[in-house]
C-alpha cells in the first residue's frame, strides 16, 4: 500500500446470500485520516458495508482492498489486527465482568492486562469494572466496547450505531475516539441513524443496498 | 502472541465462563446421575445384570449428556464474539484447539462426577482401576473434539441445536465402541491395547480434521 492508495476501497463490490442480492455495486474509497458516516434507513446495508471494510464478510462481486488486502482472500489475515469493529450487539462475554473481557482482548493482542483496566479508567469505567456484562447497562457495555478499541489502537475503526444508548459523556468520547484513529493516520465509519449527531468530513447514503454520496 | 498462549487464553475464557455458570456440575451431571438412577428402576435389582449392564449404560449417558456440554459450550460464542476473535487475529487453529480442549475438560469432569454414581448403583468390576483414568480422558478429548467441530459446522444455522447431535451422535460411536470394550476387556482380564489404540487414533483424526477444517469453517459462516 503507497501513500496514495486508500486506506479501504470497495470497487463495484456486491453481496449476495443465496437469492438476496444485500449490497449493490457499491464503490466507496476511505482515505487515511478520513472521518465518513454510514447513514440509511434500518436493513438497507450498513452493518454488512461495515462486516465488508472488517474483511469478515467478502463480496460476492466486484473486489475490494482493506490497507492492501484484497477482500476474499488469505491477506486479510494480516491486516485484521488493525481493525476494530463495533457492532450494535455487544461483543462481550455476559458471564465475564468487564475487565475480564477487556483483559481478555489486550492479552490476546499481545498487550499487558493493565493496559485494559487503564482503558476502562479512560472510558469512566474503573469504578465498574469488576461488574458482568450480563449485569451492566446498554452504555456501560458500548463504553466497554470503546476501551476494546482504545486498548487495539486500530488503522480502520468501525462503529455501528454509533451513538445508540450512549449518554453525552459517551457520546463525546465516540468522537474522541474517532479523531485519535484517524489523528493517527487511520481512517473512521461511523453509522448511524442520528446525522445529526455525527461529526465526520463526509456521509454516505446506503438504501436498499446501493451507496449513494449524502 | 504464540499458537499455544492463544490456546491458553481462549481455554482460559471458556473455562471462566463455564465456572461462572455451573452448568456442567450443577444442572447437567445431576441430570445424568439422574438417568443412571432411573435405569435400574427400569431393570429391577438384578445385581449381576446391573453390574454386566453398568458400564455400557454409563458411556450411553456420557455420551447422550454430554452433549448438553457440548451444545451449551457452542452457544457462548454468538457472532459479536466470534468477529471479535476473528479481528483480533486469532489463528482458526488455535481457536479450535481452545474450545476443544474446554470442552473437553468439561465433559471429563461431567464423566468423574458420575463415577461415583456408577459405582454405587451397579458396583461394576473394571478389574483395574487406573486404566479406567486412562480411557476417561481419551474418551473426553475425542466427544470435546467432535462437539467442537460439529459446532464449527453448525455455527450460524438455525438448526444448530438439532443439527449438532444428529453429527455428533453416529460420529461418536467409534469412541462408544472403544470405550466400551475396553472396560469389556478389563473386567475379562484380557488386553484393552486394541481398544486403547482406537480411542487415540479416533482422537487423532479429528484432532487433525479440526485443525484443518478451522479456517475454512470459521470463514464460511456470514
Amino acid at each position: 500500500m503507497n501513500a496514495a492508495s486508500p486506506l479501504a476501497l470497495l470497487d463495484d463490490a456486491g453481496l449476495r446470500i443465496g437469492n438476496t442480492v444485500i449490497i449493490r455495486r457499491a464503490k466507496l474509497a476511505l482515505t487515511a485520516g478520513e472521518k465518513v458516516g454510514l447513514l440509511g434507513p434500518n436493513g438497507s446495508g450498513k452493518t454488512t458495508v461495515l462486516r465488508m471494510l472488517a474483511t469478515l464478510l467478502p463480496p460476492t462481486d466486484g473486489s475490494g482492498t482493506v490497507m492492501g488486502a484484497r477482500l476474499g482472500t488469505d491477506a486479510v489475515y494480516t491486516v485484521r489486527s488493525r481493525i476494530v469493529m463495533v457492532g450494535h450487539l455487544p461483543a462481550l462475554y455476559p458471564e465475564l465482568t468487564l475487565a475480564e473481557n477487556t483483559r481478555f482482548v489486550a492479552r490476546l493482542s499481545g498487550r499487558a492486562p493493565a493496559v485494559a483496566d487503564e482503558a476502562l479508567t479512560m472510558v469512566g469505567l474503573a469504578g465498574a469494572s469488576q461488574r458482568r456484562a450480563a449485569q451492566s447497562s446498554k452504555g456501560m457495555l458500548r463504553r466497554a466496547e470503546l476501551a476494546r478499541a482504545l486498548i487495539l489502537e486500530p488503522d480502520l475503526l468501525l462503529l455501528d450505531e454509533a451513538h445508540a444508548g450512549l449518554d453525552a459523556e459517551a457520546i463525546g468520547l465516540v468522537d474522541a475516539l474517532a479523531n485519535r484513529v484517524v489523528a493517527r493516520g487511520g481512517a473512521a465509519v461511523l453509522v448511524s441513524h442520528e446525522p445529526d449527531r455525527l461529526v465526520v468530513d463526509r456521509s454516505v447514503r446506503v438504501v436498499d443496498g446501493v451507496l449513494e454520496a449524502a | 502472541m504464540s499458537f499455544w498462549r492463544q490456546v491458553f487464553e481462549i481455554t482460559r475464557k471458556d473455562l471462566l465462563v463455564e465456572s461462572r455458570t455451573a452448568e456442567v456440575v450443577t444442572m447437567t451431571a445431576p441430570f445424568g446421575a439422574a438417568a443412571l438412577i432411573l435405569i435400574p428402576l427400569a431393570i429391577g435389582t438384578d445385581a449381576p445384570l446391573l453390574s454386566d449392564l453398568g458400564p455400557g449404560l454409563y458411556w450411553i449417558v456420557v455420551l447422550l449428556f454430554g452433549m448438553l456440554v457440548i451444545l451449551r459450550k457452542s452457544a457462548v460464542d454468538g457472532q459479536p464474539q466470534r468477529d471479535l476473535v476473528r479481528l483480533l487475529g486469532i489463528d482458526p487453529a488455535a481457536r479450535f484447539a481452545g474450545a476443544a480442549i474446554a470442552t473437553s475438560a468439561l465433559i471429563f469432569t461431567f464423566e468423574l462426577v458420575l463415577i461415583p454414581v456408577l459405582i454405587v448403583l451397579y458396583n461394576p468390576d473394571f478389574g483395574s482401576w487406573p486404566w479406567l483414568m486412562l480411557i476417561l480422558p481419551l474418551v473426553a478429548i475425542g466427544m470435546g473434539l467432535l462437539g467442537t467441530i460439529a459446532g464449527g459446522v453448525t455455527t450460524g444455522l438455525g438448526t444448530r441445536v438439532s443439527l449438532t447431535p444428529l453429527l455428533v451422535v453416529p460420529l461418536s460411536l467409534p469412541l462408544l465402541l472403544g470405550a466400551t470394550q475396553a472396560l469389556e476387556s478389563l473386567r475379562l482380564g484380557r488386553s484393552i491395547l486394541p481398544w486403547l489404540v482406537l480411542l487415540m487414533a479416533v482422537d487423532l483424526a479429528l484432532a487433525v480434521t479440526g485443525v484443518l477444517a478451522a479456517r475454512p469453517l470459521e470463514e464460511a459462516v456470514t
